[in-house]
C-alpha cells in the first residue's frame, strides 16, 4: 500500500473518531440516564470499557499480524505486530487507570487484588509490557521477528481467560455488563452509546496505529538510506 | 460538583491528557524525521557534488 493511500486512511479514521467520540460523549452525558446503583459514575462505563476492549482487539491484532509473519516469514509482519503490541499496551494503561478511578468511586479503593478480573488484566498488561524488553534484548534481523512473534501469539492465550475471569469468578465486585443474553444488562440507549463508543475507540486505535505504523516504517527507510549513503 | 462527578470528568480527562501526550509525542518524532530528511538531502548534494567533481578527473585519464 502506497504511504499517501495510508496517510489517507489514517486521517479517514482520525476523523471518524473524532466524529463518534464526541458523538458517544455526547449521548453519555446528555442523554443515557442515570443507572439505577451506580448512578451518575457508571458513565466511566463508556469510556472504561470500549478501551478495555479495545486493548484486546489491538493484541488480538498483534497475534494475528505475528502469525502471518511466522507463516509467510514475510518481515513487514513484524513491525505490524510490534506496532499493534505498542497501542494495545497504551490502551492497556488507559483501561487500569480508567478502571481505578472507576474502582475508587463505586468500591472505595483503588485497586483490590481480590478480583480476578482485575489481576488478569495487570497479568495481561505486564506480559505485553515484557514484550517491549524481550524485543530490544536481541539483535534486529528474523531471529528477533520470530522470538517476538512467538511472544505475542502466546499473549493472546490470557485474553479470553482475562475476559471470562469475570464470569468464572465467585466473590464478584466488578459488574457483568454482559453475558449470554448480549446486552440484557444495559438498556436501549445505554447499548447504543456504548457501542458508539466503542466504535469511535477502535478508529481511534486504528488512526493511531496507522499513524504508529508509518512512522516506524519511515524511520527504517531512513535507516537504510542513511546507510546506503555513507 | 459532587464527588462522583470529579470523578466521571477526571477518567475522561485522563483518555484526553494520554491522547494529546500521543500528539506531542508524535509531534516531536515528526520533527525529528523531517531534521533526518533534511540531513539525509544535504548528505545527498553533498554526494553529488562530489561525484561532480571527481568526473572530469576520470575523463582527463581516459582521454
Amino acid at each position: 500500500m502506497s504511504t499517501s493511500l495510508r496517510n489517507n486512511r489514517a486521517v479517514a479514521l482520525a476523523a471518524v473518531a473524532a466524529a463518534l467520540l464526541l458523538l458517544g460523549i455526547s449521548l453519555a452525558f446528555y442523554w443515557v440516564p442515570n443507572a439505577p446503583i451506580e448512578g451518575f459514575r457508571q458513565r466511566i462505563f463508556y469510556v472504561h470499557v470500549p478501551i478495555a476492549l479495545t486493548a484486546y482487539a489491538c493484541f488480538f491484532w498483534a497475534a494475528w499480524k505475528a502469525l502471518r509473519l511466522l507463516w509467510t516469514r514475510e518481515q513487514r509482519y513484524d513491525l505490524e505486530s510490534y506496532t499493534a503490541v505498542h497501542m494495545g499496551v497504551i490502551f492497556g494503561v488507559l483501561t487500569l487507570v480508567t478502571g481505578s478511578i472507576w474502582a475508587r468511586t463505586s468500591w472505595g479503593v483503588w485497586w483490590t487484588w481480590s478480583e480476578r478480573q482485575l489481576v488478569l488484566f495487570l497479568v495481561l498488561f505486564l506480559f505485553y509490557s515484557a514484550y517491549f524488553m524481550l524485543r530490544y534484548s536481541v539483535e534486529p534481523g528474523p531471529r528477533r521477528a520470530n522470538m517476538s512473534a512467538v511472544y505475542a501469539l502466546f499473549g493472546v492465550v490470557l485474553i479470553p481467560v482475562s475476559f471470562l475471569a469475570i464470569r468464572l469468578a465467585e466473590g464478584l465486585i466488578h459488574p457483568v455488563v454482559f453475558d449470554r443474553d448480549v446486552g440484557s444488562n444495559l438498556s436501549g440507549s445505554q447499548l447504543l452509546t456504548f457501542l458508539v463508543c466503542f466504535a469511535g475507540m477502535l478508529a481511534l486505535a486504528g488512526s493511531l496505529y496507522v499513524n504508529e505504523l508509518t512512522g516506524k516504517r519511515l524511520d527504517a527507510r531512513l535507516a537504510e538510506l542513511r546507510e546506503a549513503l555513507q | 460538583m459532587t464527588s462522583a462527578e470529579k470523578y466521571v470528568t477526571a477518567a475522561y480527562l485522563v483518555v484526553l491528557a494520554v491522547v494529546l501526550a500521543y500528539v506531542v509525542i508524535y509531534a516531536f518524532k515528526l520533527s525529528r524525521l523531517e531534521r533526518e530528511v533534511t540531513e539525509l538531502a544535504e548528505l545527498a548534494r553533498r554526494k553529488k557534488e562530489g561525484v561532480g567533481e571527481a568526473e572530469p578527473e576520470r575523463e582527463e585519464v581516459v582521454g
